[in-house]
């Protein structure tokens, strides 16, 4: 499986797994699941229309995906931020459909997109690839401080200046250009389970931030990888295992928890604490 | 009825009301606009819409198992959702985050389930349309056998509704007052939630798994647009939506028609793009107003009036 | 009543040297006018009480400030200059947090936020922020749980850890909304007591919202009385008084003093208690 022509799909699927960890420790903290799975289903209307006129799948990932981070935004203004998630997912995938049925080569091709591809990736697409993902990295360094406190306590930060809707609007695309570049890889359905599956696992192991940020990418890669290998030894679909493992982690995350709660729950917790909660139950 | 058609011209094309397909289209997606209006109107209240969409691509890895094994979509659709949501409610995370990040867990694991199925639907049943098939639908080629199937369920489900329609409300709106007042909230959470997963069944056959969330949250948020009031959006919603799915046949039979050699556009698109425009008609002339439904108790308070 | 009534009684010792000058703010949300022409100003190291019922418009009046909310008419002036909001001369402590028990963060990194959550970039270690931290979580009792995760601590130890991180920023003047909300009574003393330490460690004004002033009687230098979306400023004597209240909500009013409460009361008819708490257990122990 380390042919040569496998090397592509490593090299794309390991700037994938490490941009999705980063961006996933966000995606998670902020509750924002449901955007995370919206954005890329939007992408792929947006890869489908782009093989309908004869343009790079990248380009139309690219351009739906920062369409739906801008729509879900605008409407979110008006409803509430589910809603107008739910909204734009449809709309985007109701335009997929109709791109679809413009074409009928494209069974394969479909299925791919959705599902994800191995070899998705060809050896000009790296490039921008790495690009992209370079760019979404370099982004949420960047904002790191203010995204984190907007994140946890978002009036806390608009009273320091930083306003919680740019910042949501900021995060929105990020999370839509991770997207794009992910998308070849591990299909518009499944890059999804990568951006909620580690970083769920991750906070369960350490409280502190930058180190549930690189942990959740340590396990993305480890889970990237096992997804490729898996598929290419089995010939079965990589999604199936993306999706597989991204679950496996989450749950792994969340027996540790337990476990540890259970272990710890004998002995007493912070000085103080079991104190001041009974006083606040007793008041 | 031929006069009548020559009239309306272009707008209604020739045959439009003979074709069987489109009778059956009409009926069926009368009925599932109604179930998702009503289902999706609570869903909406309950700020469950990401469970409600998620359900639908949930549902995708029974449907796809379905076709595997030979049976009709419906059923697999069916009893995978009813799987799950019954799976949600054991699980019962309060918080909307952890609840969020669960359900998106146990999308991802579904839908990589449904990789599998599709590939394996594809490679060993050679049914390559499958995938198009199952995640986009076709409300035009459902066959005659299961229309009696999906009216007994949409029928099930909106009783369901109706007779849980008060308990359901307030628990929504306040799961301990309800509680406390002696609602049995888990059966009723449980009670929608089954709702929920035939709503979502049925429209996941009728216009694809992936675009079924157009009718149980479309309508349901338009109609919360203009009334604060439950029932009343419940009744507003099913309207919008059946006249949404109706249009909708309508504008894929005419472009089908339009374009001469029978490629219109795909119907779970024009239903789609009918239910978004209305959305957004209404959303803009009501921009001045302040935003209808933002939390659940400004439902209650209405409730009150 | 005129507004002449209802001009701060009796204005700070030193007018210009002001920490915060509120200027005759209305605000209007929706058709209700929730506040209407307030004016007062905090004194530099003041500790002064925001006393209303639920819904009087308390917490409006401090998203005003901080600039959260637009004003409709007057303007919110800080120590001299155009008050900007990324003005870190102002501590800002919430209500509440909406915090889950898995987040992947320590007391101590909320406290670091407030630091420089502010600034670009990753903010690696430094020395000086660690001090500061450090110093700040033992200001507030915070040193025993600085490294727990933020998620699993109780309300009052997280309402603790964001006074910590107000004040770690060295602001002028601590916000608080409602700190009292939702403590019993002995855990809200000794936040009472905390904040006003610190007020005078630090020399840092404290304004605070309450709708019952009696666990502040014993710190509060001002008090600020919000009724009826208008409110009347000055020494706790001077605005709970008979005349000020009734002029202040159109409509007679009792002041009761008794065992070093104070209760207010609606003077006609239904006798309901405006302000104070009427356990008369509260005080006592």
């Amino acid at each position: 499986m380390f042919a040569n022509f496998m090397i592509n799909a490593w090299e794309a699927a390991t700037i994938v797994a490490v941009v999705a960890g980063i961006v996933g420790f966000f995606t998670v903290l902020r509750g924002s699941a449901f955007a995370a799975h919206a954005l890329p289903n939007g992408a792929f209307a947006g890869a489908a229309g782009a093989s309908l006129i004869g343009v790079s799948a990248l380009v139309g990932l690219g351009v739906f995906s920062l369409a739906g981070a801008l729509t879900i935004a605008g409407l979110g203004r008006r409803a509430r931020n589910d809603v107008a998630t739910a909204l734009t997912i449809v709309l985007m995938l109701g335009l997929g459909d109709l791109f679809l049925s413009r074409t009928t080569e494209y069974a394969p091709e479909i299925y791919s997109l959705l599902f994800g591809e191995v070899l998705g990736v060809s050896g000009n697409e790296i490039g921008p690839t790495v690009a992209i993902g370079a760019v979404c990295a370099l982004a949420v360094f960047v904002l790191y401080r203010p995204l984190l406190l907007s994140s946890i306590a978002p009036e806390v930060a608009e009273a320091r200046g930083i306003r919680a809707r740019r910042m949501d609007l900021f995060f929105l695309l990020v999370i839509a250009l991770t997207t794009t570049m992910a998308v070849p890889v591990v299909g518009a359905l499944l890059i999804f389970s990568l951006l909620i599956g580690p970083p769920a696992a991750a906070r369960a192991f350490t409280s502190k931030p930058l180190t549930a940020m690189a942990l959740s990418v340590a396990i993305a890669l480890i889970t990237v990888w096992a997804a490729i290998a898996i598929s290419f030894l089995s010939n079965l679909p990589v999604g199936f295992f993306v999706g597989t493992f991204g679950a496996l982690d989450y749950v792994g995350g969340r027996g540790w928890t337990a476990w540890r709660q259970k272990r710890r729950s004998g002995t007493t917790e912070a000085p103080g604490a079991t104190e001041a909660r009974s006083a606040i139950a007793v008041g | 009825m031929t006069s009548i058609t020559a009239d309306l011209g272009p707008i209604i094309e020739s045959g439009f009301f003979t074709s069987s397909p489109v009778h059956v289209g009409l009926i069926v997606g009368g009925i599932v606009a109604v179930v998702s209006a009503a289902v999706g109107t609570f869903t909406i209240i309950r700020g469950q819409s990401f469970a409600g969409h998620a359900l639908s691509d949930i549902g995708t890895a029974g449907g796809s198992a379905a076709l595997l094994a030979g049976v009709p979509t419906l059923y697999g659709f069916v009893a995978m959702n009813l799987a799950a949501a019954g799976t949600m409610e054991l699980i019962g995370i309060r918080r909307p985050r952890g609840r969020d990040l669960a359900t998106g867990i146990v999308l991802g694991a579904s839908l990589g389930l449904a990789a599998l199925f599709l590939y394996l639907d594809t490679t060993y049943s050679n049914t390559t349309g499958a995938t198009v098939n199952v995640l986009f639908g076709s409300i035009f080629t459902i066959s005659g056998s299961t229309v009696p199937v999906i009216a007994v369920l949409g029928v099930a489900a909106l009783t369901a509704m109706v007779v849980l329609y008060r308990p359901l409300l307030l628990s929504s709106v306040s799961y301990e007052l309800a509680a406390a007042r002696g609602v049995p909230v888990r059966l009723v959470g449980i009670g929608y939630l089954a709702a929920l997963a035939i709503a979502v069944s049925l429209s996941a056959v009728t216009i694809g798994a992936i675009l079924s969330t157009a009718l149980l949250i479309g309508p349901a948020a338009t109609a919360l647009r203009l009334t604060k009031r439950a029932g009343t959006a419940i009744a507003v919603a099913a309207i919008i939506g059946v006249v949404a799915t109706w249009l909708g046949i309508l504008l894929a039979y005419d472009t089908a028609a339009w374009s001469g050699q029978g490629q219109g556009w795909p119907v779970s698109f024009c239903i789609v793009a009918v239910v978004f425009a209305f959305y957004l008609a209404v959303s803009l002339s009501t921009r001045h107003r302040p935003s209808a439904i933002t939390t659940p108790s400004a439902v209650i308070a209405d409730m009150t009036h | 009543m005129t507004a002449d009534t209802l001009r701060p009684v009796s204005g700070p010792p030193d007018s210009s040297a002001f920490v915060l000058s509120v200027e005759g703010i209305s605000v209007v949300l929706g058709r209700r006018t929730v506040l209407d022409r307030v004016s007062f100003t905090i004194a530099p190291g003041s500790f002064t009480g925001l006393i209303g019922t639920n819904g009087a418009g308390k917490t409006t009046l401090l998203r005003a400030i901080l600039g959260l909310l637009p004003v409709s008419a007057g303007r919110v002036r800080f120590a001299g200059d155009k008050r900007s909001r990324r003005n870190s001369a102002i501590g800002y402590v919430p209500q509440k947090i909406a915090l889950e028990p898995d987040m992947p963060l320590r007391a101590r990194d909320l406290v670091s936020l407030g630091y420089d959550g502010h600034r670009f970039g990753v903010g690696l270690r430094s020395k000086e922020r660690t001090e500061s931290v450090d110093q700040m979580l033992d200001a507030v009792n915070a040193t025993g749980f600085a490294d727990s995760r933020i998620g699993n601590l109780s309300g009052g130890e997280q309402q603790r850890v964001m006074i910590a991180h107000a004040l770690v920023s060295r602001p002028q003047l601590l916000l608080l909304d409602e700190p009292l909300a939702n403590l019993d009574i002995s855990s809200g003393r000794e936040v009472v007591d905390l904040l006003a330490r610190i007020a005078s460690e630090q020399h840092i004004s404290v304004l605070l919202s309450a709708h019952d002033m009696n666990p502040l009687l014993p710190v509060m230098d001002r008090i600020i009385y919000l009724a009826g979306g208008r409110a009347a400023s000055g020494t706790t004597d001077e605005v709970v008084s008979a005349e000020t209240l009734s002029g202040l909500y159109g409509a007679p009013v009792d002041v009761i003093r008794t065992h070093g409460r104070v209760l207010v009361v609606a003077g006609r008819g239904s006798g309901e208690i405006l302000a104070g708490s009427p356990d008369p257990l509260a005080g006592l122990g």
